[in-house]
Order: C-alpha cells, then structure tokens, then sequence
C-alpha cells in the first residue's frame, strides 16, 4: 500500500477542516480527489507532504509515518502545492536546477524521467518562471517535482486556472509518469478529469464521501435521472420542482435543470405538471448520469 | 555541502536581480554617510554672524575681526538699530548677533570691564547653543591675550584638551555609530524580508516538503549576506577613512573580527524576527521600528548614554549596537587591544547565541 490515512481529523480555529478521512491508495494508482473549494482537499494534501499534523488518526506514505518519520517521506515524495510555488525571478532552467540539488541530484541523472514535460518548456528555459503562461508553469512545476524521481506524487490542483487544451496534455503526462510506477495523488475541481483517474475520491466539508472507479461512480446512482431544458429558461422552474412531492434533488446543471425522482413512478406527476406550464420549449428527457451528476447528488442528500 | 551551495547560489541570484535589493544594500550605506557627514552635521561651521557695534573704536573693531578670522563665522551685516535685530533673524541672515556696548575701549580699560551682548536665534536651539558656546571661546581667547603682559595674581589659566579627537570631529562619533546601524539595518532587515518572502510567495511550502533541514534553510539564506555585510562594514571604515579622514588606530584584523561578530549577531535576530512575521510588510516594520529606532535613539550614536533617565539606560543594556559603538570607537580611535574591549565581545557573544538558539527553536519544520 502506498499511501494509507486512517481516521484522519483536522480543525482549524473554527472550521473542521477534515472528518474521519479514510483512504488507501495502491502503489502506482492514479488516484483523484474531487470536490470544491474549501472542501479539505489542501490540508489533507499538506497532511499527505507532512506539512500539517492530522489532530487525530494516522497517514503513513509508503509505512513512513508522516509526523514521526517526516524526514524519510520528504526524500520519498513530490510536492506541487495548489499555489504556484516556484521562484519568479529565477529562469526555468535555475528553478530545475535549484530543486534537484536541493534533492541532492542532478537535473542531468532524472532527466529522461522528465523528459516529456520539460521538453515542451525547454525553448524558454531561459526565460524567468514569473514570465510564463500558466500551463507552462505548471508543466515546470511538474517537472521540479519530479527531478527527484519520488515514489509518490501528491499534486494540489495542478491544472487549476490552465487552459483546455494544456490540460488534456498535463493529464497525458501524467499517465505517462504513472507508467513509470509512480504513485499520483491529484486534486481537481473539473468533474471531467475525474475519468482519467483509476479511482476518485469525493470530498466535501471534510468528509471522503465515496470511493470508487470514475464508471461505477457514474452509474452508482439508483434514483433516475431526467434533465429539463427550455429556450427560455429553466431557472424559474428551479423552485416549483423542488417544491413537488415526488422530486428528490432539483440543481442547475449549465443551462438545464437536472432531476432525480423518488420512485419511478413519481414520473408521471411531474411530466403532467410541466405540461400544465404551457412552455413549448420545455424538454423532458431521461438521461444517463456523469460523475458531475452522482457527486452533486451526494451533495444534496449531505445538505439533508 | 552540494545542496547548501546551490542554496546560496539562489539567494545570490535572488539578491542581484533584485533593484530594490541592491540599493538597499549598497545605496544606503553611502547616503547615510554622506547624509551624516555633511547634512546631520553637529559641527560648527560658516554661521552667519551679524555685529552692531555701538563704539566702533580700535578694540570693538580688531574683536570683530577676531571674530571672523576663527574660521567658524561669517560676516551677514553690519548693525545700526535695535529693530534690525529682529528683522536680520526672521529673513534668516544671521544666527547670531554680537553688540559692542558703546564707549568699548574705555570700559575695558575700568576695573568693572566692557560688555558684549551674544544675542542668537534660538528657533534651532543646538546649533545656537554651540554657536554662543564657540564665539564665548574666541573672545575670552583675544581678551586673554590682550592681559597676557599685565601680571594677575592667583590667575588660572584653564587649558583643556580633547584626546582621540581633538577637533571635535562629528565623523568620529557617527561612523563608529553608522557602522552598528547600517549593519543591524542591512542584516536583521534583509534576513527578515527574505525569509518572510519565502513564506509569502508559498515557495516555503516546497523547501519544507524536501529533505532540507532548518539549519540549512537558515544558513543558506543568510550566508550571502553575511558577505554582503561584512563588504559594507569595511565600505564604511575605507569611506570614513578617505572622506572624513577617521583613522583606525587599532588592529584591522580586530576590527574586522568584531564586525563579524556583530553581523551574525544581527542576521540571527533577523531570523528570529521572520519566524513570527507572516509577510514581508510585518517583517519590515518590526525591524525597522522595532530594531532601527531603538538602535538610534538609545545607543548613544546620538544622545548620551549618562543623561538618559535611568529606566532608559537599562534598555541601552540589551541594545547590541550599544557595545559594538564602545568596541569600534576603542579600536579605531584609540586603538586598544581586545583586553580593553573583552567584556563587550562577551555581551554580544551571548547575546548571539541567544538569539540563534531562539530562532532554531522556533523555526518550524511545518506549516503550523
């Protein structure tokens, strides 16, 4: 096993920052941690790094326990905090350079581990890191904590802020480093990027809500799903749905409304109340549901 | 060794990309000395002198020309009425002016003698201080000479020196006095920005997530500046030196030794200040009221230790620039040796490893 937390609580002065968090993740898993801001996500990363010291439970990295044995799990992981953390008026070259002797290696011994990253930032490796775009900072971030060749990967919302298409490339790579049998822990906001993962993790007010494969976490909801769309509109729907017996959750998803029923034959009610509407435009359709779907209702029945 | 060398190398990079850096570092020693030297200057020099001389005979007049041949006075006016007074000081022509009683001659010649009136503007209170205290000194210097035939009895004859500086130089007071400001300046305020930048800009976050340990954080960051400093301490000597002709009497080699001494003793009070300043701004207003003002006001680079109130003068204790100010004026003025200055380098040692042992323990090794 190569990471494990056991019952792990923190607070800060006035928030519970984490609850109960349980989570094992197997050696060379790519594993993803979803949920929104504020959620927990970076003090458990920093937990993870040995930055933060969990107010009860246990982390071990690799059976380094990270509080007493701090020392060894800093050899053994790759940090890449939430916030770009490298230095802006060093180059890209020097920050690379920094890092691997501050890791008592040389840029030139792991190079072929980070080869593919840094090959796409190296025409500007003489350019200071404050200079760059955000997905090259990224990239170089990516690549300063890799030089070490770490056993573990904990990333804190690397693709945060980066473009579309810099993005699809930051998760090629990481598929890539995974194949080298390293183990990556990551965080994202984006729903979609939950599918490149092995398994996620939902997070949400501190509490790890469910762990699964990003398939099964799509299809694991029982109640069916329906999504109601107009030309004019759904907001103005949003609380006469909410309101009706047989609807269980109601929430905006982009431009429609999405809907899960109590029972399946709670359908009928409703389709006859939005025909009572007098909206031609209004679609009503069943729909299969996406991760955003599951981790939204999951939401909803913690709000209850 | 490789990974703290490669530490140092980044903070010299850091240091020399840097502008705000670098004229903090090298600009402002050299304006605090030129600002020192020729602008707060506590010496007397050209004050405008105006004279009414009510007698204007052989005596009144060959005083006046003592007057201006000191070197310290020059001539702003020659008076006819008491109002001019009053108008030479408001137009700021004169600071001082000097009336000869009329009939000079004669009533010097009586046994109850002849009257001059020192009259000065005293809107700046030092400077008309000093101004009265010198022309007193070169007119009780003429009238001397002039009895030096006649034979008094029971006359003393008062003749005073000042050793290690007798021309009551102001240089020799506030180099030995910039020196300990500059450096405690320069040290605790550059360790402290720098480090609290680390934590500000987040980069803390990954030194602390590597293998490094704390006394390689430290050391690393502080080391350049050690360098720096200590080329500063010596700017300083050779500027004083060659500009304002301050000599070093004593041993160089000392010299040097005891600003080392000091600027560790100022770049681990630096550290201690940025484990508990969470941004730079902080840093910097603790150093800079916390350490600068004090290091001015109660170190005795410029009032007296002796006529500070006592509750003051157990703070001017535990100021380190107090002690460096006695070591350096010791080697440089009147060059004595260490056995002269042992007790001193003994406080700042202590209170070095004071400091250092504080900031190690309260560095932390986590985020929290």
């Amino acid at each position: 096993m190569s990471l494990i937390l056991d019952h792990i609580d923190k607070s800060f002065e006035t928030v519970q920052a984490l609850r109960q968090v349980n989570l094992e993740v197997q050696e060379g898993e790519l594993f993803g941690l979803i949920g929104p801001d504020g959620a927990g996500k970076s003090t458990l990363f920093r937990i993870m790094a040995s930055l933060l010291i969990p107010d009860s439970g246990r982390c071990t990295m690799l059976g380094h326990d990270v509080v007493k044995e701090y020392r060894e799990v800093r050899q053994i992981i790759g940090y890449m905090p939430g916030r770009f953390s490298l230095y802006m008026d060093l180059s890209v070259e020097e920050n690379l350079a920094f890092y691997a002797r501050v890791f008592g290696t040389t840029v030139k011994e792991n190079y072929d581990l980070i080869r593919d990253v840094y090959d796409q930032i190296a025409p500007f490796r003489k350019r200071l890191a404050g200079k760059l775009s955000g997905g090259m900072k990224q990239k170089l971030a990516l690549s300063c904590a890799l030089i070490h060749r770490p056993r573990v990967l904990i990333l804190d919302e690397p693709t945060t802020g980066v473009d579309a298409v810099s993005r699809r490339e930051f998760w090629d790579m990481l598929k890539k480093i995974q194949g080298e049998g390293i183990t990556i822990v990551v965080s994202t906001p984006y729903m979609d990027e939950a599918e490149m993962c092995d398994r996620v993790g939902l997070i949400q007010k501190g509490n790890l809500m469910a762990i699964s494969d990003p398939a099964s976490l799509a299809d694991g909801s029982d109640a069916r799903l329906f999504s109601l769309r107009s030309n004019k509109g759904v907001y103005a729907y949003l609380d006469q749905l909410r309101k009706m017996e047989g609807c269980r959750h109601v929430w905006l998803f982009g431009d429609e409304l999405h809907v899960t029923l109590r029972s399946a034959a709670d359908v009928n009610q409703v389709q006859s109340a939005i025909r009572e509407w007098a909206d031609d435009s209004l679609e009503w359709k069943s729909i299969v549901p996406t991760i955003e779907d599951r981790f939204m209702e999951l939401l909803k029945e913690e709000e209850i | 060794m490789n990974r703290f060398l490669g530490f140092v190398k980044k903070e010299f990079q850091h240091i020399f990309r840097d502008v705000r850096t670098l004229v903090i570092l090298f600009g402002l020693p050299i304006v605090m000395i030129v600002l020192f030297g020729y602008v707060v200057t506590t010496e007397i020099r050209d004050v405008e002198v105006g004279i009414w001389d009510r007698s204007m005979d052989q005596a009144s007049i060959r005083a006046t020309q003592k007057i201006f041949s000191s070197g310290y006075f020059v001539p702003a006016g020659y008076l006819e009425r008491e109002e001019e007074i009053g108008e030479l000081f408001r137009s700021g022509r004169a600071k001082v002016v000097v009336v000869f009683e009329a009939g000079f001659q004669k009533h010097l010649q009586t046994e109850k003698g002849a009257a001059i009136k020192l009259i000065t503007d005293a809107s700046d209170a030092n400077s008309a201080q000093l101004a009265q205290t010198y022309l007193q000194g070169v007119l009780m210097n003429y009238f001397q000479s002039l009895n030096q035939n006649i034979n008094v009895p029971w006359s003393v004859n008062l003749h005073s020196r000042m050793f290690y500086n007798e021309e009551m130089k102001g240089a020799y007071m506030f180099v030995p006095g910039l020196m300990a400001l500059i450096l405690m300046l320069i040290c605790a305020l550059m360790t402290s920005v720098t480090i609290t930048r680390e934590k500000e800009f987040g980069t803390m976050e990954l030194l602390l997530a590597s293998p490094l340990k704390p006394r390689e954080i430290i050391l690393g960051k502080v080391t350049p500046y050690v360098l720096l400093s200590f080329v500063n301490a010596m700017t300083i000597v050779v500027l004083g030196n060659l500009v304002f002709h301050v000599p070093v009497v004593g041993s160089i080699w000392l010299l040097m030794l005891e600003c080392m001494l000091y600027i560790t003793l100022a770049l681990s009070l630096g550290v201690l200040i940025s484990t508990s300043a969470k941004t730079q701004q902080v840093a910097m207003v603790m150093s800079l009221l916390g350490l600068m003002l004090p290091t001015i006001l109660l170190s005795g680079f410029i009032f007296p230790i002796d006529n500070m109130p006592k509750v003051l003068q157990w703070f001017s204790a535990i100021m380190p620039a107090r002690w460096f100010i006695v070591i350096v004026k010791n080697i440089m003025l009147k060059g004595t040796g260490f056995a002269f200055i042992w007790k001193e380098t003994l406080i700042l040692l202590g209170m070095t490893l004071f400091f250092i042992l504080a900031a190690v323990k309260r560095f932390k090794i986590r985020l929290q």
